[in-house]
């Protein structure tokens, strides 16, 4: 069977809101809301899971201290097969736990900097905005002061239809297949 | 449970047992005086500096909420009030430790700088270092300047106790009595902003004379916010536990949890930044400090246990945020925390004026535990007069409904 979109249109961001909710109930499916800034409230209504970005930062953060650590071991502290042994105000340079306090800001800043560079990477192309990507929205004025629904139908379309005008729908537009 | 009051009622039970813990402090300040009035003397003012510094930070939080005109907390805002309630008592307590020590009355010799003839050239114990100091570290001076903390302190918490309660009589939305005391909050953080660090110099640093940081104040008040948010938090869920403060929801304590774990980190950083600079410059008279706390037996244990659970405990246990909305998680991670800078509040004190004959011991507990059961009594009286809820406030109803 054909698969339809419809595009609805809101002025209000509460319009949305109340929307969502009643398709959803009606278990009709919402695919995507567009809008020019974030709803508070609309995951729960979309169903919507809960973010895993805090479980990424903790992972980097790992990632950042292991390699933090590695670096400076390999470059400060004496031995086969490593960097030169650095000898900075008769500090010992033979064992890396004597020196620890020094290295702690270098691994400190390591860990920041894979948690927030890596993180942020992690975030855009979750968001599939790799570099060049173009725009999805369907139509630019949701990027100014339009919120637009996007419900995908197989049959049910007069009954979608009858629920969106009940709102404070603006404009109704349906397209052809996906 | 749904409390219809909205007032606190004491219980009966709390109160015999507070009276109990003052009883236990009242018997081990005695036995300490008898047995060895020094280390008394340093048992009771680290006690009291943290009591103090529990009762002071409310003052503080209370003063932020006004400056940053911050509606989150409003609901909650009678408990650090309560709190800063305990803070004339720790003051009085703190102001006899300081009159007795330039007295040197009862054996209390907790300064050094303040002996006889230690500035005076010539002496047998002349010393040029501390000599030195004289225009600020002397006797008269050392006394107005105790004395102008206190009479700061003290007044701002009480004035700010009584704007909040006239607030409750006001009606409408109590914009009148907000706006006072938003001119007093500001008044207060500007003069706590000097106060805290000369206070922290002169009752604490100024014992190891020899020995100075410029980190000192802030590490101090990253100290009393620690504690501070532990405290608010705690008795915050407590009360919550016993159906009081209805309108607290998972967003106030999702915001509290914050403040303790960002501040428990904020501790640790200024305690590192203090110590591996002096750790790395390795220039005697600054590690000696540092030398004291880690390298005589009788402290190493405890320099390392309590900044390993003040660091560890908070950071791993509120890392995540479901942990910052769990009660009974944070419950058990602000008694650590409370237990821990306990022990830190301790190790401040003690290597400066005991040296190698102190260890945190019976006595020591016993006091705690005194000082604990009179700040459970005094604050539980003063929650119990009025509301724990305000009843108007610009921002009650953006507290009830925090939704973050």
């Amino acid at each position: 069977m054909k698969m339809k979109i419809i595009h609805a249109i809101f002025d209000d961001e509460q319009d949305v809101l109340s929307v969502v909710k009643d398709l959803r109930d009606r278990e009709i499916e919402v695919n995507e809301v567009y809008s020019p800034f974030p709803i508070h409230g609309l995951d729960p209504v979309l169903g919507l899971k809960e973010t895993r970005m805090a479980i990424t930062a903790f992972i980097y953060g790992c990632i950042g201290l292991t390699f933090g650590a590695l670096l400076i071991y390999y470059i400060m502290i004496s031995g086969v097969g490593k960097s030169w042994p650095m000898n900075i105000g008769g500090k010992p340079n033979f064992t890396f736990y004597h020196n620890l306090p020094s290295f702690v800001p270098i691994m400190f800043e390591c860990t920041v900097l894979f948690a927030g560079h890596l993180m942020s990477i992690t975030y855009l192309f979750r968001n599939k905005l790799y570099p060049g990507a173009t725009t999805t929205s369907p139509d630019p004025r949701t990027t100014d002061d339009k919120f637009l629904v996007e419900l995908t139908y197989t049959d049910n379309k007069d009954d979608i239809i009858a629920l969106l005008k009940k709102s404070n729908v603006t404009e109704i537009n349906e397209k052809d297949e996906i | 449970m749904n409390k219809t009051t909205n007032m606190y009622i004491t219980n009966r039970s709390v109160s015999i047992a507070s009276l109990v813990m003052i009883l236990i402090g009242l018997f081990s300040v005695c036995i300490a005086f008898i047995t060895d009035p020094h280390a008394a003397w340093t048992n009771l003012l680290f006690n009291n500096y943290f009591f103090l510094g529990i009762s002071l930070f409310a003052v503080f939080f209370v003063a932020l909420q006004y400056v940053a005109e911050a509606g989150w907390s409003t609901i909650l805002k009678r408990v650090p009030e309560a709190i800063m309630t305990f803070l004339p008592y720790t003051s009085i307590v703190m102001l006899f430790i300081v009159v007795t020590a330039v007295l040197h009355f009862g054996g209390n010799h907790i300064y050094h700088w303040l002996e006889p003839g230690i500035m005076t050239e010539g002496s047998a114990n002349y010393d040029k270092i501390i000599a030195g100091k004289e225009p600020y570290l002397n006797a008269t001076f050392f006394l107005i300047r105790s004395f102008i903390y206190v009479i700061i302190w003290v007044y701002c918490a009480r004035r700010l106790r009584q704007i909040s309660l006239e607030g409750d009589l006001e009606g409408d939305i109590g914009e009148k009595s907000y706006w006072k005391g938003l001119r007093v909050s500001g008044w207060f953080i500007v003069l706590f902003a000097v106060t805290s660090s000369t206070a922290a110099w002169d009752w604490i640093m100024s014992i190891d004379t020899h020995w100075f940081s410029t980190l000192f104040g802030w590490y101090i008040f990253s100290e009393w916010a620690v504690i501070g948010f532990a405290s608010i938090l705690l008795m915050t869920l407590l009360l919550n536990k016993q159906g009081y403060l209805r309108h607290l929801n998972d967003s106030h304590i999702h915001d509290l949890g914050k403040w303790l774990f960002a501040f428990s980190i904020v501790w640790t950083y200024m305690w590192f930044s203090q110590f591996m600079l002096i750790w790395y410059a390795n220039i005697p008279e600054e590690v000696i400090y540092h030398m004291e706390r880690i390298e005589l037996d009788n402290y190493r244990f405890l320099s390392w246990f309590s900044l390993a659970i003040n660091f560890i405990i908070p950071a791993l246990f509120l890392m995540s945020r479901d942990a910052k909305r769990n009660k009974n998680r944070l419950i058990f991670v602000c008694i650590v925390v409370l237990i821990g800078h306990w022990i830190n509040s301790y190790l401040l004190f003690a290597p400066g004026t005991l040296h190698d004959h102190g260890h945190l011991g019976i006595l020591e507990i016993g006091l705690g535990i005194g000082f604990l059961g009179l700040f459970i009594k005094v604050v539980l009286t003063s929650l119990s007069k009025r509301d724990i809820e305000l009843k108007h406030h610009p921002f009650l109803e953006e507290s009830k409904h925090l939704h973050t």
